[in-house]
């Protein structure tokens, strides 16, 4: 599957724990091997499992949040090990990273699709069934949030 | 002279009206080459991105799963299960049958050893009628 990739990184976008978003991938994954058949009807068989792997993992944060229980996540980087060689750049870097775990889902979906992966808007309109006006408010939205948090680490130090 | 388009790129990046093509140029400006000391507060969001894309899905999955076995597995459990009873059944029929037969069989040579008693004592009233013929004969 050449686009399991794109499929991982945005469930890791929305669950986090990359535990979590492995077996996440994995069961859409199968569930498209296992409709391997009908995939050929559609025509975007892409675009399909990205809407896929979107629904089930805001319906993994659903199920979690309604029985009171947190994602827990253990894949932050070992501070010390890196310590020496850690530049500040590096670091800002991994701000963007906790920023953008702070975004609403939809935000998060939407940076996700256009910066990271450089999905077109209307593909984009189309996986998450939005219009493309609405996508682009929610991409700028999310955009000047990750400005504004970022300036405010920025100016203060650590955050 | 490239910061001043940078900047306006950026203006349109935030409002969300970039082409693909303007962002991959903020993207490899704030990458690769020099960034403006005004501009370096907007590096990390786009080295960011860049990286996030390197990102790889490595577990190894078998779609041949063992589920599935499992289902099969099930599958066959039942074939072997009905055919047990199917056959099972057949066989314990067999047994009863044979076993009537043999009870009747008994029964019968019972009868028939009775029957062979009854006509050799039966073989006695021939003695009468031998008798009686030789008397008929006489007068």
């Amino acid at each position: 599957m050449p686009f399991k990739d794109k499929l991982y990184r945005l469930a890791k976008r929305l669950l986090v724990s990359s535990e979590e978003a492995e077996d996440a991938t994995q069961e859409i994954l199968m569930k498209l091997w296992t409709n391997n058949k009908a995939m050929a009807k559609y025509k975007n068989v892409e675009a399909f499992a990205m809407t896929m792997t979107k629904n089930f993992c805001l319906d993994r944060l659903k199920s979690k949040q309604s029985s009171n229980l947190k994602l827990v996540h253990s894949n932050y980087e070992d501070g010390s090990s890196s310590l020496q060689k850690q530049v500040e750049a590096r670091d800002s870097v991994n701000w963007v990273e906790r920023i953008m775990e702070e975004l609403p889902e939809q935000q998060k979906i939407v940076l996700q699709l256009r910066d990271v992966e450089e999905y077109d808007y209307d593909e984009i309109a189309e996986l998450l069934e939005m219009k493309p006006t609405a996508v682009r408010v929610t991409l700028s939205r999310a955009r000047k949030a990750v400005r504004e948090k970022l300036l405010e680490k920025h100016r203060y130090g650590i955050g | 002279m490239e910061s001043d388009r940078i900047e306006k790129l950026l203006e349109k990046y935030f409002e969300a009206i970039t082409t693909t093509a303007e962002e991959k140029e903020l993207k490899d400006y704030f990458t690769q080459g020099e960034v403006a000391s005004h501009l370096e507060q907007y590096a990390p969001m786009f080295t960011y991105f860049s990286a996030a894309k390197e990102e790889r899905f490595t577990r190894q999955v078998s779609l041949k799963t063992k589920r599935y076995i499992y289902q099969w597995i099930s599958v066959a459990a039942v074939a072997v299960i009905a055919f047990g009873l199917f056959f099972g059944k057949e066989y314990q029929e067999q047994k009863e049958a044979e076993y009537a037969y043999q009870e009747t069989r008994k029964a019968l040579s019972l009868l028939a050893e009775n029957l062979d008693r009854g006509t050799e004592k039966v073989a006695y009233l021939n003695e009468f009628e031998v008798a009686k013929q030789k008397i008929y004969k006489n007068n």
